[in-house]
């Protein structure tokens, strides 16, 4: 059914790409491997962006992470919107596609934020579905990314890493593990980050992401972690991802830094931490 | 759980957290719903602060932010494809009370939004139109570029522009028509001469050469308008009739 499969994303480290490091990037990519873009950056008709990424491609393998497609949402998929990604694809021929356990439309109104869900058996049918046809469109098996989340669901029934798992082998596709999300949502949701890793299903990971996060507090005082991606990786999530390649071996792990940008060498030396950890897994 | 109920909270803070979204010891979620209502009023905001830069300096970064809020609100994006999200911000300027005495601001909103558009148009190959004798010119039409952009105003709308981002005097009460043309990949406004607008909207509308210069009226410098688009490379295609 699918004539590509995401395997084609090396074991090394990325980072999320971003025009501003396009010139420092290409002269010095350092522990950079391989990039990552938002889908929705590129879907413009000409001009910079897609000139830039053309020249990228040629020098990097893509990972083309979609943030808009609305997985989780209960209207039916945007067709218009799929078959762009589709275009982006076809041209492109990216190493990976991926997107997240998340919703972002409603009514046509997109809210451009990824969006929770309640863990149901009704969520889990209509999140098939949803990657199905995304499957069907793209030709590809795509990746689906676990979220972080900050309030929970009293008619949830599943806990998230069953729930993930039921989709995977239902669908056939294969699983984003962000540890970022996994320690803001274990924090969040007054779970252990450890117990979620040691569950989740790691043969599956096509793909790893790390990021930044701040936190603030609820109602009640307690610590919220906010997913900001606009900070360097916490070294809790760091000894996270550690304990997630030493029992899954290397992964392609990303460095997600998307606000408060910082210069090139700080990303890059982010990227570099990364490596060296898979390096000594390898 | 409706994602309908979800959606109007979101967008309305006066609204209470809808029911059974919860904390972890199943307290209500409280403080915790308003961490995805500030992501998506705080992203969509700052998606209009990157494009509209001289709006957000005319009228002050504080005053911006809440008029985005207003707008996000009453106008939140039809599409994903954010980086051109305001399509009808100037529309909603024209009828936002708190800046009625501000009328030149849509037209502000319109440039900066031209602008975008621009930078994301499709690529284009510039016409050879040099094998063309001048004479026969006057009856081809001339396809412009996708990515060049026509705003006509009854006001100084590029000196406004270009004072809010770079300082200096106010600029002389007048109208401007203003052709943003992009001859690399960052689009440039440029001032067109009298007649170059008529002539411009008619040459976009089909016209050829000739009947556009006639629209363009008697001090229509069409010269300098054909030498602006010659220059900045922005005549995609020609068509002459045999």
């Amino acid at each position: 059914m699918f004539d590509r499969v995401d395997r084609d994303l090396p074991a090394r480290a990325g980072v999320g790409y971003k025009p501003q490091h396009f010139s420092a990037l290409l002269e010095n990519p350092g522990a950079v491997d391989w990039l990552e873009i938002h889908a929705e950056n590129y879907l413009g008709d000409g001009g910079r962006p897609l000139a830039q990424l053309r020249h990228l491609a040629g020098r990097f393998p893509i990972s083309v992470h979609g943030v808009g497609l609305s997985i989780g949402g209960e209207a039916p998929l945007d067709a218009d919107h799929l078959a762009r990604l589709k275009a982006l694809c076809d041209w492109l021929q990216p190493a990976s596609f991926s997107e997240h356990l998340a919703w972002s439309t409603h009514e046509g109104a997109f809210l451009n934020d990824l969006l929770p869900l309640p863990y149901t058996a009704a969520t889990l049918a209509r999140v098939a579905d949803h990657i199905d046809q995304v499957q069907e469109a793209l030709g590809r098996r795509m990746l689906l990314e676990n979220p972080s989340t900050y309030l929970a669901f009293a008619e949830s029934e599943m806990a998230e890493v069953e729930f993930l798992q039921e989709i995977a082998r239902r669908t056939g596709c294969f699983l984003l593990l962000d540890v970022n999300n996994v320690q803001v949502s274990a924090v969040n949701q007054g779970r252990s980050a450890e117990a979620y890793l040691d569950a989740f299903p790691l043969d599956l990971v096509g793909e790893i992401h790390l990021g930044g996060h701040h936190a603030d507090r609820d109602d009640q005082g307690a610590v919220l972690l906010i997913d900001s991606h606009a900070a360097p990786v916490e070294d809790r999530v760091w000894a996270l991802y550690r304990r997630v390649i030493a029992r899954g071996g290397p992964k392609p792990t990303l460095i997600e830094w998307d606000d408060d940008l910082p210069d090139w060498p700080v990303l890059e030396a982010e990227a570099a931490r990364a490596a060296r950890v898979l390096a000594g897994a390898a | 759980m409706m994602q309908a109920g979800f959606v109007a909270a979101l967008l309305d803070p006066d609204l209470p957290v809808p029911a059974g979204l919860v904390a972890p010891d199943g307290a209500p979620a409280g403080r915790r719903f308003d961490v995805y209502r500030n992501t998506v009023a705080g992203g969509l905001t700052r998606v209009l602060e990157a494009g509209f830069p001289a709006l957000r300096r005319l009228v002050g970064a504080d005053f911006f932010a809440a008029m985005a809020g207003v707008f996000l609100r009453a106008h939140p994006p039809r599409s994903r494809i954010l980086m051109l999200y305001g399509a009808d911000f100037p529309g909603f300027l024209q009828h936002f009370p708190p800046v009625a005495h501000l009328p030149y601001l849509p037209d502000v909103a319109r440039l900066e939004q031209a602008l975008r558009d621009s930078y994301h148009a499709a690529d284009h190959r510039p016409a050879d139109l040099g094998a063309i004798p001048p004479e026969a010119l006057l009856g081809c039409r001339l396809r412009l570029a996708p990515s060049a952009r026509l705003l006509r105003s009854a006001w100084p709308v590029r000196s406004i522009r270009a004072a809010a981002l770079q300082g200096g005097p106010s600029p002389a009460w007048r109208a401007e028509d203003v052709l943003v043309l992009r001859a690399g990949f960052d689009p440039e406004p440029h001032l067109l001469p009298p007649g170059g607008g008529a002539m411009l909207a008619a040459l976009i509308g089909g016209a050829t050469l000739g009947a556009a210069m006639d629209a363009g009226g008697e001090g229509c410098d069409a010269a300098a308008v054909l030498g602006l688009l010659l220059a900045q490379g922005a005549v995609a295609g020609v068509e002459c009739a045999e």
